[in-house]
C-alpha cells in the first residue's frame, strides 16, 4: 500500500490526505480485528484458514472496488484483470525458495505494478461513465487474460502457469506463534496471517482516506459533477486518483492470491473473478467498506454451503461448483431488484426507520440528524452519504417528496427514467 | 495478397455477424436505456437448445427454429419479470443486473449442458468455396451467416420503417410519456423490443457456433466485440452499429491473422479507447448539451 507520503502527491497536499482523528479511531478498530484474527487462526483448521485467504483476498479487492464504485461512483467490471498485474508481479519475485524478496517488498511491488495499470485505465476512463465504462473495462477483463497467453515465453518459459514460491517463514515469526498457540504454525496460517494483516492495513488506510477530503471530494464528484466542478474540485483528476487507489488494493490482493494458489495462471483472472468481486460488493453493500467485508464472507460462506448442499443433492463435484455462482448471481439480480444498498444500507435503512417513526421529521433533516452522531460526517459515512444521494437524486427527478426510510425501497414500473432519444 | 484478401473477407463476414450482434444492444439501449451485458449468455442458451435439438436428430432448420423462438420467449420474460422492476435512479442498477444474469445464465449453462466444449455442426461444410479454380476463405457457412445477417437487418428495417407496429415501437422508445397518450401500449412495445433483440442475438449466438464450438463461455468474447462495434456507432445509431461490426471484424480478423489470436480482446480494448478517446459518445453521435 502506498503510504501517506506516497499518496500526497497523487491525491493532494500531504494534510489534506490524512485526518489524525480518523487515522487514530480506525487503529484502535484495526487493532481489535487483529486480536480477532489471530484467535481465529488459531483456533482454525488448515482448511479453515485458506477459507480465510479467500475471504482476505475478495475482501482486500472488494474494498478497492468499493471505493471506486461506491465513493466515486465508477462501474468497473475490470478489477479481476487488475489484480492479474498483482498477482504476475508476485509470481515473477517469488520464483523459487531461494528468492528470498521479503513479503512486504513483494506486496509493495505488486501494489505499484498494478497502480500503474490502473492510472492508465483511470485516464482513460475518466471521461466515460455508466454502460461506456463498464463496457470498457468489460473489455479489459477479457483482453488481460490474453497477455500472460501471448507471452508466456518470456514469462513462464513457454508454460501456461507460473510458479509462485512461498519464501521460509521467518524464525521470529515461528517462535511467536509457538510462544502463543503452542505449536509452529503451518504454511496456510501464515499465508493467512499475513492476508489478515494485509486485509486490516488496506482497509484502515481505505478508511481513513475515505474520511479525508480525497474522500468528500470523490463522494461530490460521484453526487453531482456539476456542483464539484463548480467547488473547485478536479474530476478528472479526482476519478483518476480514485482509479489508482482501487488498482493499488486489487494489486495487494492479487498478491495474496497468487501466494495462496501458489502459482498465477490466466484462467484465475476471467470474467467471472472480476464479476466475482462486483457481486460481493454490491450485496454487502455499495459504499461501504464493512459492506465489502460482509459481502465477501457471503460469498466464501455461500461458496461452501452450496457446495456441500449440492453434493448432498446427488450432484457431482462439477457441477456443485456451478452452483455457488447461480446462487450469488440469483442473488445479485434479487439484491439490486429489491434492496439495491444491499445488506448494510438495508440494515441501516431498517434501524433508521425504527428511531425515526415516533417523531417523523422531514426527510432531509432526518438524514443530517442521524448522520450528526458521527461529528465528522460528510466523510467516509457510507450509507449516510449513499440515502443522501438517493434521498436528493429522487426529489429532484420525481419531484414528489420521499416518505422517510423509503429510500431502500425500490421504485416501481411505474417511475421509469424518460427513455428514447431527445 | 491472397492471405490479405482471405483476412479481410473472413473479417467482413465476422464483422456482420458482430453487426447483428451490436444491432440487438442497440435496439434494447435504445428503448429501455440499458446495455444487456446478458445477451451473450441469453444467446449461448438457445444456441445450447440447437444443439441439444441436433444430437437428437433434428434437422438443422428445425433446431435453428427452435433456438430463434427461445430467444424470443427469453428476452421476453427477461423484460417483464427483471428488467422492467429495475430502478434508473442510479446509472449502475440496469448495468449491475444485467451482469448478474449473465452469472446466472452461465452457471445454468454449466450446470445443465456441462463445461466440455462441444462441436456445433456447420449447415453449409467448412470448406473454402472456389472462385475461377482457386479456393478462397470464404466457405458455404460464411456465406450463410452474410445472408442470414442481411435478411435480419432487412427485416428489421422493413419493420421499423412500414409497419405500424414497427412505428409504436418507435414511438414508445422516443418519448414514452407521449406514447401512451396517443394509445400505445409503451409497455407491451418495451417486452417486444426485448424479445426482438433476443432473438437477434441468438441469430447471431447460432451464426458464431456454426461449424467451431460451443461451451459456456464461447460468447463472452463476443459481447465485448459486440458491445464495442455498439459504442463504435455511439450505442444510438443502428446504421453505426453496422459499420462499427464491419469495422471491428475487419481489425480482429487482421490482428489474429497476422499477430496473434490471443491479442484480439486486446485490439478492440485499444480500439474502442481511441474511439471514446477522440469522441466520447462514439462515431456516429451528436454531441449533447448538458444542462447545468
Amino acid at each position: 500500500m502506498a503510504g501517506p507520503r506516497a499518496g500526497a502527491g497523487i491525491l493532494g497536499r500531504g494534510r489534506e490526505v490524512w485526518s489524525t482523528r480518523s487515522a487514530v479511531r480506525h487503529g484502535v478498530v484495526a487493532v481489535g480485528a487483529l486480536l480477532v484474527m489471530i484467535g481465529l487462526l488459531t483456533a482454525a483448521s488448515d482448511y479453515q484458514a485458506t477459507v480465510l485467504t479467500d475471504l482476505a483476498y475478495l475482501a482486500i479487492a472488494g474494498g478497492g472496488l468499493t471505493v471506486l464504485t461506491g465513493l466515486n461512483g465508477q462501474i468497473s467490471l475490470g478489477h479481476g484483470a487488475l489484480m492479474a498485474f498483482g498477482a504476475y508481479a508476485t509470481a515473477l519475485l517469488l520464483p523459487d525458495r531461494e528468492a528470498g524478496t521479503p513479503l512486504l517488498v513483494v506486496v509493495l511491488v505488486a501494489v505499484a505494478a498494478s497502480s500503474v495499470v490502473g492510472l492508465l485505465v483511470g485516464l482513460a476512463a475518466a471521461r466515460l461513465r455508466g454502460p461506456y465504462l463498464a463496457g470498457a473495462t468489460l473489455a479489459l477483463a477479457v483482453a488481460v487474460p490474453g497477455l500472460p497467453l501471448y507471452f508466456k515465453d518470456v514469462l513462464a518459459d513457454g508454460e501456461e502457469r507460473l510458479p509462485a514460491v512461498m519464501p521460509e517463514i521467518p524464525i521470529w515469526a515461528t517462535d511467536t506463534a509457538f510462544y502463543l498457540t503452542g505449536a509452529d504454525p503451518s504454511p496456510s496460517k501464515y499465508i493467512a496471517f499475513c492476508a489478515g494483516v494485509l486485509l486490516i492495513v488496506t482497509f484502515w488506510f481505505l478508511a481513513n482516506l475515505a474520511r479525508s477530503r480525497v474522500g468528500r471530494r470523490w463522494a461530490a464528484v460521484r453526487d453531482d459533477e456539476v456542483a464539484a466542478e463548480l467547488a473547485g474540485i478536479h474530476l478528472g483528476r479526482s476519478r483518476v486518483s480514485a482509479f489508482v487507489v482501487s488498482a493499488a488494493a486489487a494489486g495487494a490482493a492479487g498478491s495474496v492470491l497468487a501466494v495462496k494458489s501458489r502459482g498465477v495462471s490466466p484462467e484465475s483472472f476471467t470474467l467471472d473473478l472480476s464479476l466475482t468481486l462486483l457481486a460481493a460488493v454490491v450485496i454487502g453493500g455499495l459504499g461501504s467498506l464493512t459492506g465489502a467485508l460482509l459481502g465477501s464472507a457471503v460469498l466464501v460462506a455461500m461458496d461452501q454451503v452450496v457446495d456441500d448442499a449440492g453434493i448432498a443433492l446427488g450432484l457431482s463435484q462439477i457441477q456443485a461448483a456451478e452452483l455457488a455462482p447461480l446462487v450469488y448471481g440469483a442473488v445479485l439480480v434479487a439484491v439490486i431488484l429489491l434492496a439495491p444498498r444491499g445488506l448494510t444500507g438495508s440494515v441501516q435503512a431498517l434501524r433508521r426507520r425504527r428511531t425515526a417513526a415516533p417523531a417523523a421529521p422531514a426527510p432531509r433533516d432526518r438524514t443530517r440528524g442521524s448522520a450528526a452522531a458521527d461529528p465528522p460526517a460528510d466523510g467516509f459515512a457510507p450509507a449516510d452519504t449513499t440515502a443522501d444521494t438517493t434521498a436528493d437524486t429522487t426529489t429532484d427527478t420525481t419531484t414528489d417528496t420521499v416518505p422517510s426510510g423509503a429510500a431502500s425501497t425500490p421504485p416501481g414500473p411505474t417511475t421509469r427514467t424518460p427513455r428514447g432519444t431527445p | 495478397m491472397q492471405q490479405l484478401t482471405n483476412t479481410l473477407l473472413g473479417g467482413l463476414t465476422l464483422g456482420l455477424v458482430f453487426a447483428a450482434f451490436a444491432l440487438a444492444l442497440v435496439l434494447i439501449w435504445r428503448s429501455t436505456r440499458v446495455v444487456n451485458f446478458a445477451q451473450a449468455p441469453m444467446a449461448m442458451l438457445t444456441t445450447y437448445v440447437a444443439l441439444t435439438l441436433l444430437d437428437d436428430g433434428l434437422p438443422y432448420w428445425v433446431a435453428m427454429l427452435a433456438a430463434l423462438a427461445c430467444g424470443l420467449v427469453l428476452g421476453a420474460v427477461v423484460e417483464v419479470l427483471l428488467v422492467r422492476r429495475v430502478s434508473h435512479t442510479v446509472e449502475i442498477n440496469p448495468v449491475i443486473l444485467t451482469l448478474g444474469l449473465f452469472i446466472v445464465f452461465h452457471a445454468v449453462a454449466a450446470l445443465v449442458f456441462g463445461n466440455q466444449p462441444r462441436s456445433f455442426p456447420a449447415p453449409f461444410g467448412i470448406r473454402g468455396l472456389s472462385v475461377g479454380g482457386q479456393t478462397i476463405g470464404v466457405t458455404g457457412t460464411d456465406l450463410f451467416a452474410v445472408v442470414a445477417v442481411l435478411v435480419v437487418m432487412g427485416a428489421l428495417v422493413a419493420l421499423f420503417t412500414l409497419t405500424d407496429l414497427g412505428l409504436r415501437m418507435r414511438a414508445a422508445a422516443f418519448n414514452s410519456e407521449v406514447a401512451r397518450m396517443l394509445g400505445v401500449r409503451v409497455g407491451a412495445m418495451l417486452t417486444l423490443g426485448w424479445a426482438l433483440a433476443a432473438l437477434v442475438g441468438s441469430v447471431s449466438g447460432i451464426l458464431i457456433a456454426n461449424g467451431s464450438l460451443v461451451s459456456p463461455n464461447y460468447m463472452d468474447s463476443v459481447v465485448v466485440f459486440g458491445f464495442v462495434a455498439a459504442v463504435l456507432g455511439g450505442l444510438e445509431s443502428p446504421v453505426g452499429a453496422v459499420v462499427g461490426g464491419l469495422v471491428l471484424g475487419v481489425s480482429v480478423s487482421v490482428v489474429s491473422g497476422y499477430l496473434s489470436s490471443q491479442l484480439v480482446a486486446l485490439a478492440a480494448l485499444a480500439i474502442l479507447m481511441l474511439v471514446l478517446s477522440l469522441r466520447p459518445g462514439g462515431l456516429f453521435s451528436t454531441p449533447a448539451a448538458r444542462r447545468v
